[in-house]
């Protein structure tokens, strides 16, 4: 069991014929996933290494059945491209894209609502059910079919955290990159929802970092409506303020967005906060134990 | 991306939203010249950096000169010009090395009524721009929010639609603002609103917004910064860039694709995304050392791309160590590794360098190193990483 993505997920790439398209087109195609198609604006007709390639996304959707799809187009035009696979459509984009720019983003997140669709992102690694379907830029081998959920405003933290679930021997359900930016498409609270009702999740890791109130109010949700076992890391306990640490969302402004105020909502929600990143796994399983005890 | 006031005060007046008359002045001369031309018996003098808290700031020069003050005269114009220019300038915000004043803004006096405070930010809650204001002007909306029970006043707009005129009239009657003014502030408001969809804004402050004895309500203070994602579609306003206020190296890796900021600490750090960058800065922390900086490298990076982050971290004349913590995923450990051998013969390394490699092709990495003769300290994990750059500088 997973959320949004599994074996049977069809995917598309938006921009497969760029050069970070095609090249992740094939990362995910040899991983497994089912990758039906791509949709470059004027190249429909052609493919690449034999998947063929449409000019609308609507094109794409009636031709191959696809339900999710990954965006590697320009930031000026991922707006556009998310606004279009919406139209199609589609369950479950993951806009891998960076540098969109938020006022986009605030049309978007408008229309995303009362949709039948999921974003995952902008500015995000994408998702992966280990063994069956990867959208995403992520290392594949990395991940371990299991039970954990994990989900990250971050990537290569997610890296480090799936890493360090698989060396204690746990392995993943479904991992989520949300994305580093102010507004993205999903929520730790959304997903708290999926891993909550999955069957297959038996104890959820959430990777925050400085900025925004996400994990403040995640952690609320938590209290009241979580009942698996979950463990944090809040990264930039050590950013000075007023300063943007590379994510567009991850800055300290006004006094609002530290990590102390993030990891004090943590605990007094009854979550595992790790001390140190290197310590991610490490409080997944005092989590899980606390849980069991 | 931050502009100086007068800039925004220029973008202002272009939109539509009510400033006083000013100059701007990069000599004692024109500043001179500025007061004479304003006409009026009052004028003030604001020297201009990207930072608050000038009023009360002072000059390292003279302690006694403030980045803010009130001029009777052309002469004085001049004076008060001349204690500011080129000198520097230090205050709240811009830490003890304070910033050089290159332009002062020579602005009319105004007959003030009132001061309030206004600003726009993304709400990033309720994912939508919001407009807030406060009676507390002048002081700093941070510690209104902490120390005041004065409220402060939100409304939410949608960017396509723009603030809506009920809106202000809900805002105006819970800040007194009554009669002639209400109209005053809907042209102000909506304006300003509107201003900061169309330019991109990630932020727009006025504080103190003033309300003058004629009931009209001017921007006496101005504060803009951008979107820095779509300044491709904002040329205007990125032509407003003064690469004079920001820090050298932090430009010299912007060039280079590479996401830097730099530090007070002694340990260098080289990392692959910007959580991980973080998180690496938080463990050597945690193990009693201070990093030097936040590096991303990014996912992309070339060879080229490393080596010359290599070299802006090594410029630092603070740096004792150096970590770099690299979990591959697009980033390849082998890239890094022939950018150390790389960085290593061009520039050395003549501070212990500790290496972490995880990930996409680290078994290549590791050989590349093992076979140059770089002097490395290899380390397994987070933790082993961070305790032994703490130890090589004997944190």
């Amino acid at each position: 069991m997973s959320i949004l993505i599994n074996k049977d997920t069809k995917v598309i790439c938006q921009g497969i014929t760029g050069g970070a398209g095609t090249f992740h087109t094939r990362g995910c195609r040899d991983y497994g996933t089912q990758m039906v198609g791509g949709v470059t604006p004027g190249k429909g007709g052609q493919d690449v290494d034999g998947i063929p390639v449409f000019d609308t996304v609507q094109d794409a959707v009636d031709a191959t059945g696809a339900n999710a799809t990954m965006i590697f187009v320009p930031a000026p035009f991922t707006a556009d491209a998310i606004l279009e696979a919406v139209d199609a459509g589609i369950e479950t984009i993951a806009a891998i894209t960076e540098g969109v720019p938020v006022l986009d983003m605030v049309r978007v997140y408008e229309v995303l609502q009362g949709s039948g669709s999921t974003l995952i992102g902008p500015n995000c690694p994408g998702l992966i059910t280990p063994g069956e379907c990867k959208i995403g830029i992520m290392p594949g081998y990395i991940h371990t079919p299991g039970t954990v959920g994990i989900m990250s405003r971050s990537g290569t933290l997610t890296y480090e955290a799936v890493w360090q679930t698989s060396n204690v021997g746990l392995g993943q359900s479904t991992c989520v990159g949300l994305g580093g930016d102010p507004i993205v498409g999903t929520s730790f609270i959304d997903l708290f929802k999926l891993y909550e009702a999955d069957a297959g999740t038996e104890a959820i890791m959430m990777i925050g970092e400085i900025g925004g109130t996400a994990e403040e109010e995640a952690a609320a949700y938590v209290a009241e409506h979580v009942s698996k076992p979950v463990a944090a890391f809040i990264a930039g306990r050590t950013a000075p303020p007023g300063k943007r640490m590379g994510h567009a969302g991850a800055i300290i402004s006004g006094g609002k967005g530290t990590a102390v105020e993030k990891v004090k909502a943590l605990e007094a929600a009854g979550i595992e906060v790790a001390e140190s990143p290197a310590d991610m796994g490490a409080a997944l399983q005092r989590a899980i134990a606390k849980h069991s005890g | 991306m931050k502009i100086h006031e007068f800039q925004a005060k220029q973008l202002f007046a272009d939109a539509g939203v009510a400033v006083l008359e000013n100059r701007v002045a990069t000599t004692p001369e024109d500043a001179a010249k500025a007061f004479d031309e304003l006409g009026s018996a009052i004028a003030v003098v604001k020297a201009q950096i990207h930072a608050g808290g000038r009023g009360k700031g002072t000059t390292k020069e003279n302690p006694d000169q403030h980045g803010v003050q009130l001029v009777r005269s052309a002469e004085e114009a001049r004076e008060v010009a001349q204690q500011l220019l080129g000198k520097t300038l230090v205050t709240i915000q811009t830490g003890e090395e304070g910033k050089v004043v290159n332009q002062v803004l020579v602005e009319q006096g105004c007959d003030i009524a009132r001061e309030l405070y206004l600003g726009i930010v993304l709400d990033r809650a309720s994912k939508m721009p919001v407009l807030m204001c406060s009676t507390e002007g002048g002081m700093e909306i941070e510690k209104v929010a902490e120390e005041t029970p004065e409220p402060i006043f939100k409304e939410h707009f949608d960017p396509h639609f723009g603030l809506q005129g009920y809106q202000v009239r809900k805002l105006c009657s819970k800040l007194g603002i009554v009669g002639a003014s209400v109209r005053s502030a809907d042209r102000f408001m909506r304006t300003l609103c509107r201003l900061y969809v169309n330019l991109d804004c990630s932020l727009a402050e006025i504080n103190p917004l003033v309300v003058t004895g004629a009931g009209e309500l001017i921007a006496l203070d101005a504060k803009i910064s951008f979107d820095s994602n779509a300044m491709y579609r904002q040329k205007a306003v990125a032509e407003y860039r003064d690469l004079s206020e920001e820090e050298p190296t932090e430009i010299r890796a912007g060039e280079a694709g590479l996401s830097y900021i730099k530090l007070e600490g002694n340990i260098a750090c080289l990392v692959n995304g910007a959580g991980l960058a973080m998180a690496t800065m938080d463990i050597i922390k945690l193990h009693g050392g201070e990093p030097a900086n936040f590096l991303d490298v990014g996912g992309g990076a070339d060879k080229s791309q490393v080596t010359e982050a290599f070299r802006i971290l090594l410029s630092d004349p603070n740096v004792k160590a150096v970590l770099v913590n690299i979990f591959g995923g697009i980033a390849r450990c082998s890239t890094i590794a022939e950018a150390i051998v790389a960085a290593s013969k061009e520039v050395g390394f003549e501070v212990p360098l500790v290496v972490r490699l995880e990930g996409t092709e680290v078994e290549e990495g590791r050989r590349i190193l093992e076979e140059s003769d770089v002097e490395i300290i290899t380390a397994t994990d987070l933790t082993d990483a961070a305790t032994k750059v703490c130890a090589a500088i004997g944190a």
